[in-house]
């Protein structure tokens, strides 16, 4: 144990009562290991300190020993968990560097802020690695469209989004979006960010060398953000709207110059660690990088640039001010990094050393604030093996016990027309989805595609949960929102790489919450490991729960690929009269839990469809294969809403009709057409290539059929009268403009 | 030919513009800093893109009075053609070089999506590839786009057939509905008085290469490349 040395320690002013402790989110169990660790009473600095650095938000305390189930290893894996993105080979010396990351708590007190600052912050994970970000996406989940506060959410998260990434320049490319009352008042924002770096020029956060300057460049530090880390860590109650002044405040500007300023300086032989401050700001980045390097730190904060003057060393370790990063130089190298840091404008200040005590040692004005072993802030926090209980797997639902529409094509149109279909342009057009002039596929498809700038490589992006299966079976739920990203990015005719994911969940003290949280991984780990799909990054979302309620339990998952060759990719929009439309995959109508059952006869009931990732994996293959030898032109995977919507996807955005054939027999109609039996697709191919298809699939085990052809300007269904794509285009762009209008 | 791309910082569309003037030109340009002293030799100067300065203030107002814009006012009066768009536009209105003023959108939304475009003239060094009245596809992308100049300037600039393109719907009717952001006249682009100086909020430089679906900006920098070697 270390000697206290009193008489240069600060006062622990105030007094750390129980109370105090308390309101940092610690219990009082972890206060004991805390005195134990450290030795003695901590003073108020150090216990802010702990309690940012063992908050769930940072230790992962809950949710580790299970993480550890998740596959990470792969040959295209550069880097997995543990940096401040996961790194994947794109091959020519290229590699794409990309996260996901959520910012729910922020952005449900505050949205703009608090969707603005995640975007932000996951940019700059991404950019700390020598990456260029070239695309962003997001995942949304917001409560149901007539809770009082959804609109002015949607509003707020929308706008903040946008105005970061668009002032950055980075495109947002695409995401996903949920309407559902179980969301009220715990919205899900995750935001994801690619890069692209050279693989020679990736930087970490390891501080490896004594005595090197510990550079402080960015924003200067204000008292935004006190606590966020922490905030993050709890359930809401009535008193949350109090914490806004925990929410940060963006100035995209500022991190366009610090991106500038990195990547320049990045150019040269000058940065030994870079970390950025994000959660926990300068106490989180300082104790990483010391504690990855295996060396001490030391931080004078006098030295630190600030907004106001008094601040006190428990604000400045604690500030979540944004657009700040914390670097370890090479000896020698200040005077290069100060020159590039004041071409574009920012605060630049050398505020400590690395040394050889293992300790992270904090002065301000002179006196000795905190003097804390880096092992135990960074490895001594409790790890929690929490009880769980597993739910019942639900019963399935038998497709003869769905109630059958009036009509197939009009339970389409009011389908297409719901919150949950309809047409996401108000949202993407709010972000600038073109620039750096390489999005080869917009938002609206299956996965959005941006090209490797200056080759004809592609990189596809997708973001995938379907919250309403995970509430009923975490499990199947999990292993779905896997499956899906994975369809999504075979359906573009991209090779799939790896995932990051954004485990969001109620309080895990629950044993339920807890079960859900543990059935999710194990799936997730189950379909990762099936389809070679290894997690490299990602983060766990806990406490999103109010006076008790939880979330469903939503493992967003956010996937890249590669296509080799852009000029082979697939779009979804049909593109020719005349063709036949296929539809790949084992048909099984299950309706548990599907949007048909939730929108057309108003419940929820059943099992989630199962995956059967063998099935999956053929089925992609094969799609894939297709692609890449140009037999098929348009391609949509099969998910929500089933079959029939995506037919509907397919026609809409070409402008081409479809002449459907009637649903083989064996299954009632509206389970052959609503049915979201996973592992499918929907093709478009000239008819002389059928015959070729159908016989190839047969070899290879894989059922495909024909389900119609492309012809007029309506959709057609035997014994129907046809929906023209003009009216069913009307009724899909329809409700989100007109809800957000205030109607 | 030699360009030169203005980087400000926030600028983010100068390697979108650099990468079209190449295909173009043969060349890349030169990319010239806000803060460096000199401004090369220039057939062309083209002000791209972003959020100069953070958009704060106004947009384009700190930028406009950025050391290299006193040089590219002095060129761009002396007759060498100055290309802005989007942010440039704004910049060459607060820089004085064209009139009026880009306010913020009637939505009070960004808009990012693909519009129509009429081109008014195929007589000036940017559109001689284009045929007059032609129809053409660019993607907007802004805040601040809704063009504003009061009655006299309008009437001046009609009058002078200084306005450069048009939004208006697929078969060139130029309609309200087709408006995206309320500009006054419908007016998405200007010459100042020589026709060397254009702004436009438009973004040709990202539909000018097949695989981004179109090619519609290609023949403004191809056209403008060809005018500048006549």
């Amino acid at each position: 144990m270390q000697s206290i040395r009193t008489s240069r320690m600060a006062k622990p002013n105030p007094k750390i009562t129980p109370e105090l402790v308390a309101e940092h989110g610690l219990a009082a169990d972890e206060y004991r290991l805390l005195t134990a660790v450290l030795g003695r009473e901590p003073s108020l600095t150090e216990l802010g300190i702990f309690s940012v650095m063992w908050s769930e938000h940072c230790s992962y305390k809950s949710s580790r020993v299970w993480l550890r189930q998740l596959p990470t290893d792969g040959p295209q894996v550069i880097q997995g968990p543990g940096e401040n993105a996961g790194v994947v080979d794109l091959g020519d010396r290229q590699a794409a560097v990309f996260k996901m990351e959520s910012h729910n708590h922020p952005s449900y007190i505050e949205p703009y802020q608090g969707a603005a600052t995640g975007v932000g912050g996951i940019m700059r994970d991404v950019f700390t690695m020598g990456a260029r970000p070239i695309a962003n996406m997001n995942a949304l989940r917001f409560g149901a469209p007539d809770h009082q506060k959804t609109r002015h959410l949607v509003a707020g998260v929308v706008s903040g989004i946008g105005d970061y990434g668009n002032c950055m320049g980075v495109p947002t490319v695409g995401g996903e979006t949920n309407f559902d009352p179980r969301y009220n008042d715990n919205i899900l924002v995750n935001a994801m960010c690619v890069g692209l770096v050279d693989t020679s020029r990736i930087f970490k956060s390891a501080a490896k060398g004594v005595g090197l300057p510990v550079v402080y460049v960015g924003s200067k530090t204000g008292r935004d953000g006190i606590h966020g880390a922490t905030m993050a860590s709890a359930e809401f109650d009535e008193a949350s709207a109090e914490k806004r002044p925990t929410v940060q405040v963006g100035d995209p500007f500022t991190e366009k110059l610090l991106l500038e300023a990195c990547l320049e300086l990045m150019q040269e032989d000058a940065i030994v660690a870079i970390q950025d401050m994000g959660a926990a700001g300068l106490t989180s980045s300082s104790v990483e990088m010391a504690d990855k390097g295996q060396v001490g730190i030391e931080l004078d904060l006098d030295q630190v640039p600030t907004r106001e003057e008094t601040m006190t060393a428990y604000e400045m370790m604690l500030s979540e001010s944004q657009e700040r990063m914390l670097m370890v130089l090479k000896p020698g190298a200040e005077s290069a990094a100060r020159r590039v840091f004041s071409k574009w404008g920012l605060d630049f200040a050398i505020v400590g050393r690395t040394t050889d005590t293992g300790r992270l040692v904090v002065r301000h004005g002179g006196v000795l604030q905190a003097d804390i072993p880096l092992s135990a802030l960074a490895h001594a926090a409790p790890v929690y093996k929490r009880p769980w209980t597993r739910k019942p797997a639900p019963v399935a639902t038998a497709p003869e016990d769905v109630p059958a529409p009036n009509s197939l094509l009009g339970a389409l149109e009011d389908m297409m027309g719901s919150p949950h279909l309809c047409s996401r342009a108000w949202i993407w057009e709010q972000y600038d989805h073109m620039v750096m002039a390489d999005t080869v596929q917009r938002p609206g498809g299956d996965a959005a595609v941006v090209r490797v700038h200056g080759t004809e490589k592609g990189l596809a992006i997708s973001c995938d949960v379907t919250p309403r299966y995970c509430a009923a079976d975490a499990h199947e739920g999990a292993k779905q929102a896997v499956a899906e990203c994975w369809r999504n990015l075979t359906a573009v005719g991209a090779d799939p790489l790896a995932i990051t994911d954004c485990l969001n969940f109620g309080n895990p003290e629950r044993p339920e919450v807890m079960g859900e949280l543990v059935e999710a991984i194990e799936g997730m780990a189950e379909a990762c490991r099936a389809l070679s799909f290894p997690v490299v990054s990602g983060n766990v979302s806990l406490y999103n729960e109010t006076n008790g309620i939880a979330i469903p339990p939503t493992p967003a998952v956010g996937g890249i690929g590669l296509i080799p060759d852009i000029r082979e990719m697939a779009r979804i929009a049909l593109e020719r009269d005349g063709d036949a439309l296929i539809l790949v995959g084992a048909e099984a109508g299950h309706l548990g839990q599907s949007l048909y059952q939730e929108i057309i006869t108003g419940r929820a009931e059943g099992a989630p469809p199962p995956v059967d990732l063998a099935s999956e994996r053929r089925a992609g293959d094969f799609v894939r294969a297709l692609i890449r030898q140009g037999r098929v032109s348009a391609v949509h995977d099969v998910s929500d809403g089933g079959l029939l919507v995506a037919v509907a996807e397919m026609a809409l955005p070409g402008g081409l009709g479809v002449e459907l054939d009637a649903a083989p027999q064996g299954l009632p109609a509206h389970a052959v057409w609503f049915g979201e039996d996973q592992g499918r697709y929907v093709a478009s191919t000239a008819p002389g290539e059928i015959a070729h298809i159908l016989a190839d699939a047969a070899k290879a085990k894989i059922p495909v059929r024909v389900i119609g052809s492309v012809a007029g300007d309506a959709l057609k269904l035997p014994g129907e009268a046809p929906l023209s794509l003009a009216a069913l285009r009307s009724v899909h762009a329809r409700w989100l403009p007109h809800f957000m209008g205030g109607s | 030919m030699k360009a030169s791309v203005i980087i400000f910082p926030g600028s983010n569309c100068d390697r979108d513009a650099a990468v079209a003037l190449q295909a173009a030109m043969g060349t890349p340009p030169a990319m010239v800093w806000h803060g460096d002293a000199e401004l090369p030799a220039s057939d062309l100067i083209v002000l791209p893109g972003g959020f100069s300065y953070g958009d704060y203030l106004r947009s384009g107002a700190m930028a406009a009075h950025s050391p290299v814009m006193r040089e590219v006012v002095k060129r761009a009066r002396a007759g060498t053609p100055v290309l802005g768009i989007c942010n440039g536009f704004q910049v060459l209105t607060e820089a004085g070089l064209l009139p009026g003023v880009l306010m913020r959108n009637a939505s009070l939304k960004f808009i990012c999506k693909d519009v129509h475009l009429r081109v008014e003239r195929k007589d000036t060094l940017y559109t001689r590839r284009y045929a007059e009245g032609e129809v053409v596809r660019f993607p907007i992308a802004h805040k601040d786009g809704s063009y504003f100049a009061d009655d006299e300037t309008l009437e001046r600039l009609e009058a002078e057939g200084r306005v450069a393109f048009r939004y208006c719907d697929m078969q060139g009717r130029v309609t309200a509905e087709a408006n995206p952001n309320g500009s006054r006249n419908s007016i998405a682009g200007i010459y100042n008085d020589t026709e060397t100086v254009l702004g436009l909020m438009p973004h040709p430089e990202r539909l000018a290469d097949p695989v981004l679906g179109g090619t519609d900006g290609t023949k403004m920098f191809r056209g403008l490349v060809e005018s500048i070697a006549a």
